[in-house]
């Protein structure tokens, strides 16, 4: 019974790669903004923080749209990457990325930003004055401390990539093998007669991936806080 | 007891390195800290009760608060000046600093704490003089741990040897025994008496007990309500508050 077909393999394939390339690249991205609204007081920090949470709440085919309209081929953003870079979005399972990291990123910041407000900030005062300048500071002391928070923020935003469904099939559609993503398959076999097999194994392997990561994250979390705080 | 005023130290001890003049004012909430002394290098105490003021004066000294006027100067240079628009960061005073609650790195081992001012210089390894500090405190045993568990005691001497590593101009020590209880002070004293006499590393003590300075140091500020009441040796210890 537990045989993929290449069908399926293909979406579950796709979704592992697009997770993984949405959390990959925000990560550095989520690290500096999680810094920021952590750390720093600006003009507009509100609108920052509300911006990079509206697609917590925002409908998700909502997000998908306005990907669409500014990301599309033709859009402003996306003719330009296009033109600068040669980054095509739409339609192709870069765009699912994009959606999924821009869905996820919420998550991941939450969690990098309370990790870097736990932080004691007398260890960067004590690194500063042993010579490190901010950035050695960062590098060495507030990003190792964080590490734990990094990480569970990176498992989530892996998991809602994973399990991104709504601004996905708005923005990039659900082509086979571009874009059909294990939740975009799961949804295809369910709208068609003698589809609930394949549909019931997709979900299997959702569960268990999901699952995986969550195990993997808290034994990496647990082996971080273990080994900063002793006994 | 006759009680000194004025800055007459530099009269009465020959001079050293790890001279520190001090003009500095800062508000902090409802309290002024507004203070003017100089040192003769050597080991100079901070004194007077909780709440006068001295950790301020050691963050201002270290570049971690930054005065809202002023002028600091350690030996000829220059750490800080409002009115020159001067303000070395922390990380370029060369200064060691022992905080009262350690504040060893919890990620890295006592070995890596210890090398960390060496590592992030880019300075070559010195063996011999980190066999030196490490004997000097005796923390030989301890370089495999985590902070997470050493003892109070043990964790300030690393602290210290961490401190004392990046070769300081002047080591500021705020309070260093303060959380420990009598039995670990009584076990850090001699290192620190140590350091003095040994290392002869010039240092600002800052603490409020005179059992403590009467130790350690020959010159002595005395601080209170954020302002220097005196500076001059350790008679300065037991006289009277003035008001």
């Amino acid at each position: 019974m537990f045989d993929l077909t290449p069908e399926e393999w293909t979406a579950v394939q796709l979704s592992l790669r697009i997770a993984l390339t949405a959390t990959v690249v925000s990560l550095p991205l989520g690290i500096a903004v999680a810094w920021l609204l952590a750390r720093k007081d600006f003009w507009g920090k509100a609108l920052l923080d509300g911006v990079v949470h509206l697609p917590l709440v925002l409908p998700p085919v909502v997000t998908g749209y306005l990907l669409l309209i500014w990301f599309g081929r033709r859009a402003p953003i996306g003719s330009f990457l296009e033109n600068t870079f040669g980054i095509v979005f739409s339609f192709r399972w870069t765009g699912a990325a994009l959606a999924c990291g821009v869905m996820a990123f919420p998550l991941l910041v939450r969690a990098i930003r309370l990790s870097f407000e736990a932080i004691d900030r007398r260890l960067e005062d004590a690194a500063s004055t042993l010579g490190a300048n901010r950035f050695w500071t960062f590098v060495t002391v507030t990003l190792p401390l964080a590490l734990p928070g990094v990480i569970a923020g990176m498992v989530l935003c892996f998991a809602k990539a994973l399990g991104e469904f709504g601004a996905t099939i708005t923005f990039v559609s659900n082509i086979p093998g571009e874009t059909q993503t294990i939740s975009a398959a799961i949804y295809t076999f369910t709208q068609v007669p003698g589809g609930d097999a394949a549909a019931l194994r997709l979900v299997i392997v959702a569960v268990v991936i999901s699952l995986i990561a969550l195990i993997a994250s808290e034994w990496f979390a647990r082996r971080a806080s273990l080994r900063y705080h002793g006994d | 007891m006759t009680p000194k005023s004025g800055n007459g130290i530099s009269d009465q001890i020959m001079r050293q390195p790890g001279m520190l003049a001090v003009d500095v004012e800062k508000r902090l909430g409802e309290v002024l800290i507004d203070v003017k002394f100089e040192t003769a290098g050597g080991a100079t105490a901070l004194f007077g009760p909780s709440g006068a003021g001295k950790t301020s004066i050691v963050n201002m000294i270290a570049g971690l608060v930054r005065p809202d006027r002023g002028r600091i100067m350690l030996d000829d240079e220059v750490l800080f000046d409002s009115a020159a628009r001067i303000d070395l960061p922390p990380h370029r005073r060369r200064l060691g600093y022992v905080f009262q609650e350690g504040r060893l790195f919890p990620h890295l081992s006592v070995q890596q704490n210890l090398d960390y001012g060496r590592w992030i210089g880019g300075l070559a390894p010195d063996a011999a003089e980190h066999a030196r500090i490490v004997e000097l405190l005796d923390i030989g045993a301890l370089l495999k741990r985590r902070p997470g568990h050493l003892s109070g005691g043990e964790r300030q001497r690393v602290a210290i040897g961490r401190a004392l590593l990046t070769k300081p101009r002047l080591l500021l020590l705020d309070e260093p025994l303060a959380s420990l209880d009598r039995a670990r002070k009584l076990e850090i004293l001699p290192y620190l008496a140590r350091l003095r006499d040994e290392a002869k590393v010039p240092m600002i003590y800052v603490s409020h007990q005179a059992g403590e300075i009467l130790r350690l140091a020959s010159q002595v500020v005395r601080i209170e309500d954020g302002r220097v009441l005196a500076v001059g040796g350790l008679e300065l210890l037991d006289a009277e508050p003035a008001h």
